[in-house]
């Protein structure tokens, strides 16, 4: 019988959500290692039970974290994280240059096909790789040393690498982004790196339309269409169709295309789901009304989804790593906010309910599908 | 014997209750010890010291017999009541963050 299994991420430990298909109860496991901030937790698409999970504080630092056994039991893996070489400097919010500091890992992407392999996104920006189940880290380093790299500057949440996508068609082709550098692939397994910003526009920047600066909040692949990817940028929602060569603008009628959060629907390429917030200024929904939007159309026209979510005195963030689908045949979507709820739908976005109320601040919602 | 208090996180984290005690003529100063509770407990390996810099954490202190040794050298030998078991050392983390 399939299930969803539900890995969320909060700055107060980790929880495993667990339901059948009908996807309509929900056991809530034990906080995991309270206390510790949970950036993301991913599992291998290869092995659902072997699951990896940056775990961090301010006082203690990274550790990191490997289940075999679906979360039941955890073994904490190697977590120095040491950048190939002399680092060198970045830039820093005052434009200064600044050294390059390992904070902590955001994102750890399991390989597609090897449940020992998965890639790791850190702050300050670079891209690691484990291939032996995470007892150690290497830099993939060609990212940093990107010409660009010491005009890099942190976004408000630090230099982070957040996003990091695998072309399910050539493996060697990855995305990632970086707040506040922007967009990069690279089609050699990353050693080697570009910027893919062409098309975008940043009022903020000196030069709005330069080649880095950009605060990209997420990218977003249907492994179907690896070619077509969705962008939350700071501001505007994006897409490409040539990998990132070029991006168009698909914000469309949002209220505002402001947020953090992108996905796309595990069988329509072309239906996303956006959170819009109000603004860089006001991490909140518009009129304290939680919606989900939705483009059935791969962007541009765009429809409020509302039904099982507060429609007043709403005023949560949804951040970045904090959405994602189920891929059973009534595709799941689900979403945690900073309030500590965990939204799901079982229709692809047209009725929603909260599946846990009262969590610490979600930070990251990971959906397993067990079949 | 040396005594050790380490705060909850680490405790947690190593699946240890109460103080660790540490044995051994080889864990006389700050450092030996966090070399002994590293290896005793390699989960903890740069909690307490920076994995890059070697330095401690900038929100942990150290203290033992009511002083503050944060920023005594690492291979300063500890009091003689830590020595001899009779204070443990303390890691605590600073009441920062809520």
């Amino acid at each position: 019988m399939s299930g969803v299994r539900v890995l969320v991420g909060t700055r107060k430990g980790a929880f495993i959500l667990t339901s059948d298909g009908k996807r309509k109860n929900w056991e809530v496991s034990d906080v995991q290692f309270g206390g510790w901030q949970f950036y993301h937790l991913k599992g291998s698409p290869v092995d659902p039970d072997r699951i990896y999970a940056s775990q961090s504080n301010d006082w203690f630092g990274q550790k990191m974290q490997r289940s075999s056994d679906g979360g039941r039991t955890w073994e904490t893996v190697d977590s120095k994280f040491v950048y190939d070489g002399v680092p060198g400097t970045h830039q820093w919010y005052d434009g200064t240059p600044h050294p390059w500091e390992f904070k902590r890992v955001w994102h750890l992407e399991p390989s597609l096909t090897d449940p020992d392999t998965v890639f790791a996104g850190v702050e300050d920006a670079a891209m690691f790789k484990s291939t032996d189940g995470g007892a150690t880290w290497t830099e993939l380093s060609g990212l940093r040393r990107h010409s660009t790299g010491s005009k890099w500057a942190p976004g408000a949440g630090g230099m982070c690498l957040h996003t990091i996508l695998i072309d399910p068609a050539d493996h060697d082709r990855l995305y990632v982004a970086i707040s506040a550098a922007g967009a990069f692939r690279s089609d050699d397994g990353g050693a080697a790196w570009k910027p893919i910003t062409r098309g975008l526009y940043s009022k903020y920047l000196p030069v709005p339309d330069a080649e880095v600066g950009h605060c990209v909040h997420r990218l977003a692949m249907h492994p179907s269409r690896p070619r077509t990817l969705f962008m939350q940028k700071h501001w505007d929602v994006m897409r490409t169709d040539d990998s990132g060569d070029s991006w168009q603008k698909i914000s469309g009628n949002l209220p505002t295309d402001f947020g953090f959060a992108i996905d796309v629907h595990a069988h329509e390429p072309e239906t996303v789901f956006v959170v819009p917030i109000k603004s860089d200024s006001e991490h909140y929904p518009l009129d304290g009304k939680l919606q989900v939007f939705r483009s059935r159309s791969g962007g541009n026209e765009w429809e409020p989804l509302s039904k099982g979510l507060p429609q007043k005195d709403c005023y949560v963030n949804v951040l970045r790593e904090a959405m994602d689908v189920d891929s059973l045949d009534s595709c799941g979507v689900y979403f945690g906010t900073t309030g500590g709820q965990v939204y799901a739908s079982a229709d692809g976005g047209d009725s929603w309910q909260a599946i846990v109320r009262d969590l610490p601040p979600v930070v990251s919602v990971e959906v397993q599908t067990i079949r | 014997m040396i005594r050790v208090e380490l705060p909850y996180h680490l405790r947690q984290l190593a699946g240890v209750n109460g103080e660790v005690a540490l044995e051994g003529p080889g864990v006389a100063t700050m450092g030996a010890v966090i070399d002994a509770i590293e290896a005793r407990y390699p989960m903890l390996a740069g909690t307490i010291r920076d994995h890059a810099t070697g330095q401690r954490r900038p929100l942990l202190r150290f203290f033992a017999c009511g002083e503050d040794l944060s920023f005594v050298p690492l291979d300063v030998p500890l009091p003689d009541a830590v020595v001899q078991g009779r204070e443990p050392v303390i890691v605590l983390g600073a009441i920062a963050g809520g």
